[in-house]
């Protein structure tokens, strides 16, 4: 398969101002991504990685630099028009769930597909598909304080994928689960890019990062080592 | 996102916290009901009042000698000259737009009919009077003027009259006496209750004002022939009142010898300006303190504001989360203010229902008409509404204006 450049990232820098200090979250990163690729971002702690991942998933903005992403340059796109991005583009799995409380595993898993307008027939209708892709379907009715962490975080991966995303962002999503756990969400990422979605994430475990194909190590805001 | 689904999404928050959401409601539904019972209280004895003056005549005119008959200060009540029969003449001669005029003089004295002794006020009345106070027969006849100007002992009796001397039984054709002197009673009127100063208008006794003068010593005064103590003037339906009062007033000006500029020293009155007048002040205090309780609306408009703040701040990270699944600011904004109006409509639908129940309980205790008015109803909705919008929009506008990372980050 012929490599599409998907993310493509020029000179792209983040600069929190720190009561008159500088912090360089980010320092110049250039780099491209194709679209499927499977890429793990390690690295020290601080040194950048949810930085460059929430912009990639326009959660933030860069200071300076260009990103483009799926042919759309971030800087470019309206602030109000962020919102369809988020919900189109990228699908953003946390380290800590962020699944509602109280709320059901489909309806959690259909709030994406709330804020795309869809009917609430069509939405409950491809949350339980994307459920039981994950595996799910006996826990459909489940709230969150009643799935273990690996269920509470395949109900936020099938969140992540409801909206037929391009790209899946995943912020050290195996950092709150045991090993055995990891394994098996692991298991998940690696069906999910075979079967053809682009999968960008963090983690600081080398067993989890060795399931990629491509390997970017970042230290104090900058690429410092990018393997395939 | 479509209104239904905001809808949706804020009743699950609501439900979720149902305790909290009942303890913000109550500042609106204490501010609702209260609203409705004090606007409906003030319009039920609004309305009692027109039904007083309806019941009275409102075409009725009372001309009394003194400056004034109602206010403060009566001035000269007593030294002013009386009126007499023939004032009462020369209006219903003179004066148009005049329909009925009667001369009243009055005096208590107790009655005696077999064994019963009854103490009442005996009025001495001239025969369009039935007419003028809006007595209406019940049995037998009244007396006609010609009786009238014979003094002939005559008496048409109230309903209590009936009641207490004559055990209920028909009096007409009965022997009254009278201070010793006997009457014939020749008819009964049809009872009128209680005024709101809370006297029996029932209990009273008619006879012609010529024979109460002559016979009883009412209004007997060595100076003027014929004086009446107050002269009732019905003006006729369609007529003008006020052009009515003041012809009466030229009339008796000219008449009293009252000197151009000086005071007048009797006064023509309409009884329903009167009656409202005195209800003025009440109704006022029932709109003071309709106005309190908006205000008590208000300050559960605060409540409401506070706990959506709490709730603002509680929910950051659930926000955070929206907003990097593709929620736009101005859904964020849209759920949080529709959570709140929501969360006033639901107090202001169950304050509606407490302050209609209590407006109904208050009639029924107080024995009153009071009907809670439709747009009362629609007033109390559109202002939970308004209060829900006014007070929800500041937390919903800190809520849409949240950065995602951060939002997300908040413990
Ligand atoms: N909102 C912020 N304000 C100020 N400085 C920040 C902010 N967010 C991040 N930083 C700083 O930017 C740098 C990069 O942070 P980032 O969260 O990207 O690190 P990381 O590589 O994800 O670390 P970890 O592995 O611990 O999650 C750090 O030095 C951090 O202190
Ligand atoms: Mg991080």
């Amino acid at each position: 398969m012929a490599a599409i450049p998907l993310i493509s990232a020029r000179n792209l820098t983040k600069i929190y101002a720190m009561g008159g200090e500088e912090v360089r979250a980010l320092d110049g990163v250039s780099l491209t991504i194709n679209s499927g690729d499977y890429v793990a971002v390690t690295g020290a702690s601080g040194s950048g990685k949810s930085t460059f991942m929430n912009l990639l998933g326009a959660l933030d903005r860069p200071t300076s630099g260009h990103l483009s992403v799926g042919g759309e340059d971030l800087s470019e796109i309206e602030p109000g028009n962020l919102a369809g991005f988020r919900n189109q583009m990228v699908g953003f799995v946390f380290q800590q769930f962020n699944l509602l409380a109280r709320t059901t595993a489909v309806d959690n898993v259909a709030l994406p597909l709330l804020y795309a307008g869809i009917d609430s027939a069509e939405r409950r209708e491809k949350a339980i598909a994307c459920l039981k892709l994950l595996g799910l379907g006996d826990r459909l009715g489940h709230h969150p304080s009643q799935l273990s962490g690996g269920q509470q975080q395949r109900v936020a991966i099938a969140r992540a994928l409801v909206n037929d995303p391009s790209i899946l962002l995943a912020d050290e999503p195996t950092g709150a689960l045991d090993t055995q756990t990891s394994t098996e969400i692991m298991a998940v990422f690696d069906k999910l890019n075979a079967d053809g979605i682009t999968i960008i994430l963090v983690t600081h475990e080398q067993e989890v990062a060795d399931h990629a194909r491509r390997q970017l190590v970042f230290r104090d805001g900058r690429v410092l080592e990018d393997r395939s | 996102m479509n209104l239904w689904a905001s809808v949706q999404v804020a009743l699950i928050a609501l439900r979720v916290n149902a305790m909290r959401s009942a303890l913000a409601m109550l500042g609106v539904i204490i501010g609702v009901a209260s609203v409705i019972v004090l606007v409906s209280i003030s319009e039920g004895t609004k309305a009692a009042v027109e039904a007083q003056i309806s019941r009275f005549g409102t075409n009725l005119l009372i001309v009394r000698p003194g400056s004034s008959i109602f206010g403060g200060r009566r001035g000269g009540a007593g030294s002013a000259t009386p009126m007499n029969d023939s004032d009462a003449l020369a209006i219903r001669d003179e004066i148009s737009g005049v329909s009925g005029v009667s001369g009243e003089v009055s005096t208590g004295a107790s009655v005696i009919a077999g064994n019963v002794n009854w103490p009442t006020r005996i009025q001495g009345v001239n025969a369009e009077f039935f007419d003028v106070r809006d007595w209406i027969l019940d049995e037998g006849r009244l007396f006609d003027e010609d009786e009238d100007s014979a003094s002939r002992r005559l008496a048409v009796v109230g309903q209590t009259i009936v009641a207490e001397v004559f055990d209920g039984a028909s009096p007409v054709g009965q022997t009254l006496r009278v201070g010793g002197v006997p009457f014939e009673v020749i008819g009964t009127v049809e009872g009128k209750g209680q005024t709101s100063f809370g006297s029996d208008q029932d209990d009273i006794v008619f006879a012609p004002l010529s024979t109460v003068r002559s016979r009883l010593g009412a209004s007997r005064t060595p100076t003027v022939r014929g004086a009446v103590s107050t002269i009732y003037v019905d003006v006729g339906p369609g007529e003008r009142i006020d052009n009515v009062i003041l012809d009466i007033q030229d009339l008796l000006r000219l008449r009293r010898g009252i000197e151009p500029g000086a005071d007048d020293d009797f006064s023509v009155a309409s009884l329903a300006e009167f009656i409202r007048a005195r209800n003025e002040t009440e109704s006022q205090l029932g709109l003071l303190l309709a106005v309190g309780a908006a205000i008590v609306l208000l300050v559960g408009g605060i409540g409401i504001m506070n706990i959506m703040l709490v709730s603002v701040t509680e929910r950051t990270r659930e926000i955070g989360l929206r907003l990097a699944i593709g929620a736009r600011p101005g859904d964020i904004r849209n759920q949080f203010l529709i959570e709140s109006v929501i969360l006033c409509l639901i107090g202001g639908v169950i304050g509606l229902g407490v302050g209609i129940s209590g407006t109904l309980i208050y009639a029924e205790v107080g024995q009153l008409e009071i009907a809670v008015n439709p747009l009362i109803i629609l007033l109390a909705i559109g202002a939970s509404v308004l209060v829900g919008i006014f007070f929800g929009l500041y937390p919903a506008h800190r809520a849409s204006k949240l950065n995602p990372i951060e939002a997300l980050r908040f413990e």
